[in-house]
């Protein structure tokens, strides 16, 4: 009897999913990409579904290069309509989409976000140059007794790099290499502050590789730890060790703004007006890419773009301003919406 | 040897002593050894558990503030109630609770005090009950995290005002609620009946559990069936030769590959294959079944094999075939072991992350999933990805998402322990 009975279920199963299969439609927006732009791309989404006719969209957080695997697999409803990014679309990629059908793609410019660099509020704050950060950080550093020679990172504590720096060993926890968060640092920080020596900076013309490998390896003898993908524990560890510095996103150190501090960089504290005004060097552009093919065809893409570049969503007194996103000034948002608005593509 | 024998004995007796005790001793540091290991593992569990529920139970309440709301007609003139201002009606109570604040910016930092949720509190108020319109009404709204994180001392307020992400004139606002009984703390309904949002006030836990609940039971129909009849098959009927052998190495290897792994295969085969829509619990249930099914074989079998063979020959001597034998002695016998599989393998399932990453159950979903080809998360996925926001109040929020898978897996554990107990025959 019991047996009977299993067996039954399970072919009831079978026949629960074979129907499954054929509804093919979709009616919600789904939407991949990077984990930074996540948090903004889940408010608006939010704030769409709550007040709009539409389902809320669905919104998979699967970084920004992962986002674009998925999003240039092709046109359809099997695949997701838009893609968060932190960074613009690589002509890689670009080139992918058009191999499998994704030719016309709308971009979105929708604020920056910026990266900070921050102890706790219990230690005095930190003035730093690029070039210092990677003095401490980068795994080969000029040799300062040997001109044009690369040595093995020998600095122990900050007051080594520059005497006015204070005379704590060096200790700096960050995101892993699989982070977007990381990778911005290195572009904006490591690389920018490697080029200040000229011989490096030469590298990159005649030996890229070596150049590459140069400015982009941190050191791994301990001072630089690889803290994991989660920017809150990152905030833990910070209050916890009042020597160490933590690398993560603004949102964090907004959300954070009693505990810990931000450092000043190149003379420029990370707040949101020092970043809004594009003083504040280590800050990026984040963005969302929209198949031109899918607006019309799943319901709703064209009222999601319109919320999301709304004034009431992305302006300076905007929602995604709470939520730790720098808004871009008047003159370039007018434009990106009037290009939303019109369906620019690529 | 006569001679040996007639020889005054040494005491033989001292010697005996001498190695009892040190066995005795031996067993003693062996027991003590066995006793220290379980107080260091409870000791561990204690202390995740502490620090879990220290950090979570807070989470159950809420801060709620009494706003005094008036659903003035001009609002409704259209006859569309979802198309009414309704954060216009919140704010506009808030204005009348502070009349003096009339400055732009400081009115701005007023309507914060108050969760963006209250207008669908509202919304859903006047839906209910249109005749609400034109009426006076006190109604207790959600407060925004950042004041709830306040009013539960889990953010300072005594650092200076740039740090603090509620301002002087907020905690001055949220002092005289106070002082009026505007704003008290009551029990967070809204954690277990929506899904997930963006603001912390408003995220639950429901729609997670619903995901989960769909996944594990497409699992459960499935890997169960399926599992018993293999296992049945392999230890009752199956020829023990090469080929068999080869089956079972294979079942035992996949109980141990990692799970990424099956979600891997699942995108590969139920999602770009068989085209079955993604981000569902139909595709995670059925990634799940391919993780618990070695196991729910491998219990099956071990409890099969402990079916003593009289039983079977029994069965066989009075004329029973050879299937009968099987569904009438054997299986009933076996079940409670095979059960107690199911539901370790299950509790399993329902811990697993990271095959859903693959198949896009990793996801802010906002609607609660209605059927099984609905969008969904499950219970850990939503730990892992509120683990990951920035503000404050998720930290709470995680912990207490964590207490309820907790007591899922509790339970099921529990199920199994109780079934064995209670079903089980001894020999």
């Amino acid at each position: 009897m019991k047996v009977k009975s299993i067996f039954l279920a399970s072919a009831l199963t079978m026949t629960l999913i074979s129907t499954g299969t054929a509804m093919a439609a979709r009616d919600m927006i789904s939407i991949v990409g990077s984990s930074t732009v996540y948090p903004f791309s889940t408010a608006v989404a939010e704030q769409f579904g709550k007040t709009g006719n539409f389902k809320t969209p669905k919104i998979e957080s699967t970084g920004t290069g992962g986002g674009f695997k998925l999003f240039c697999g092709g046109v359809g409803v099997k695949f997701p309509d838009m893609s968060n990014a932190s960074r613009a679309i690589k002509d890689s990629e670009k080139e992918n989409c058009a191999a499998n059908g994704v030719k016309e793609i709308v971009e979105v410019k929708i604020g920056y976000d910026g990266i900070a660099l921050a102890n706790t509020k219990t230690a005095a704050p930190m003035k730093l140059s690029r070039k210092e950060i990677f003095l401490a950080l980068a795994k080969e550093v000029p040799d300062p007794a040997n001109e044009g020679q690369l040595i093995a990172n020998p600095y122990k504590t900050w007051k080594e790099i520059n005497p006015e720096l204070p005379d704590t060993a060096i200790e700096v926890l960050g995101p892993p290499p699989t982070s977007g968060t990381r990778d911005a640092f290195v572009e904006m920080v490591m690389v920018a502050g490697a080029e200040e020596f000229d011989f490096i900076k030469a590298m990159s013309k005649s030996d890229k590789d070596r150049f590459k490998a140069v400015s982009e390896s941190m050191r791994e003898d301990g001072a630089f730890i690889e803290a994991g993908e989660n920017d809150n524990l990152i905030v833990q560890k910070l209050q916890a060790n009042p020597k160490a510095l933590g690398i993560f996103g603004f949102s964090f150190l907004d959300q954070n703004a009693d505990v810990v501090q931000g450092s000043a960089i190149e003379g420029e504290t990370p707040t949101f007006e020092a970043i809004s005004a594009g003083k504040y060097v280590v800050s990026r552009p984040l963005f969302f890419y929209v198949k031109k093919a899918h607006v019309d065809v799943i319901p709703g893409i064209k009222e999601f773009m319109g919320e999301f570049t709304s004034e009431k969503a992305w302006g300076p007194e905007g929602y995604l301003a709470d939520k730790g996103m720098i808004p871009m000034p008047d003159e370039e948002r007018k434009q990106v919406a009037a290009d939303v608005a019109n369906l620019k593509t690529l | 040897m006569e001679k040996n024998l007639n020889q005054p004995m040494k005491p033989f007796s001292v010697h005996m002593n001498k190695d009892l005790q040190r066995r005795y001793r031996a067993e003693k540091w062996f027991q003590r050894c066995g006793i220290a290991a379980i107080v260091i593992a409870l000791s561990f569990l204690f202390l995740l558990f502490a620090s879990i529920i220290g950090s979570g139970y807070s989470a159950f309440r809420q801060t709620f503030i009494a706003l005094d709301v008036h659903f003035s007609e001009d609002l409704f003139k259209n006859e569309n109630l979802a198309a009414a201002d309704y954060p216009a009606i919140t704010k506009t109570s808030l204005r009348s609770a502070f009349p003096e604040v009339k400055e732009r910016r400081e009115l701005r930092s007023l309507y914060m005090l108050v969760s963006p949720g209250a207008a669908f509190t509202l919304h859903e108020m006047v839906r209910e009950n249109p005749r609400l319109i034109g009426a006076r009404q006190e109604v207790w709204v959600p407060a925004n995290d950042d004041v709830d994180m306040l009013i539960k001392g889990q953010m300072k307020a005594d650092v200076p005002e740039a740090n603090r992400r509620l301002k002087d004139n907020q905690l001055r606002w949220i002092d005289q609620l106070q002082k009026d009984g505007k704003l008290e703390t009551r029990f967070n309904t809204t954690f277990f009946t929506s899904g997930d949002s963006r603001e912390p006030e408003l995220a639950g836990i429901w729609g997670a559990v619903k995901g989960s609940f769909y996944s594990l039971l497409i699992t459960l129909l499935l890997s169960f069936p399926i599992g018993v009849a293999a296992a049945v098959y392999l230890e009752e009927f199956a020829p023990k030769n090469i080929w068999t052998d080869i089956i079972e190495v294979n079942i035992n290897n996949l109980a141990a590959v990692p799970s990424i792994i099956f979600g891997l295969l699942g995108l590969a085969v139920f999602i770009n294959f068989w085209g079955l829509p993604r981000s569902t619990p139909l595709v995670g249930g059925l990634v799940l079944t391919l993780m618990t099914l070695p196991v729910i074989i491998i219990a099956g079998r071990a409890s099969l094999k402990s079916v003593p063979p009289s039983i079977r020959e029994a069965a066989l001597g009075i004329g029973a075939s050879k299937m009968q034998m099987v569904t009438h002695h054997v299986l009933p016998l076996a079940m409670p072991g095979m059960l107690t599989g199911a539901i370790i393998g299950m509790a399993r399932a329902l811990g697993d992350t990271a095959p859903l990453l693959m198949i896009g159950m990793v996801a802010f979903i906002v609607d609660i999933p209605g059927g099984f080809t609905d969008a969904a998360t499950a219970l850990p996925v939503q730990i892992y990805l509120w683990a990951d926001s920035s503000e404050r109040a998720f930290t709470e929020k995680t912990s207490a998402a964590i207490i309820i898978l907790l007591i899922f897996l509790i339970c099921m554990n529990a199920a199994a322990v109780i079934m064995r107990k209670k079903f089980e025959t001894k020999w």
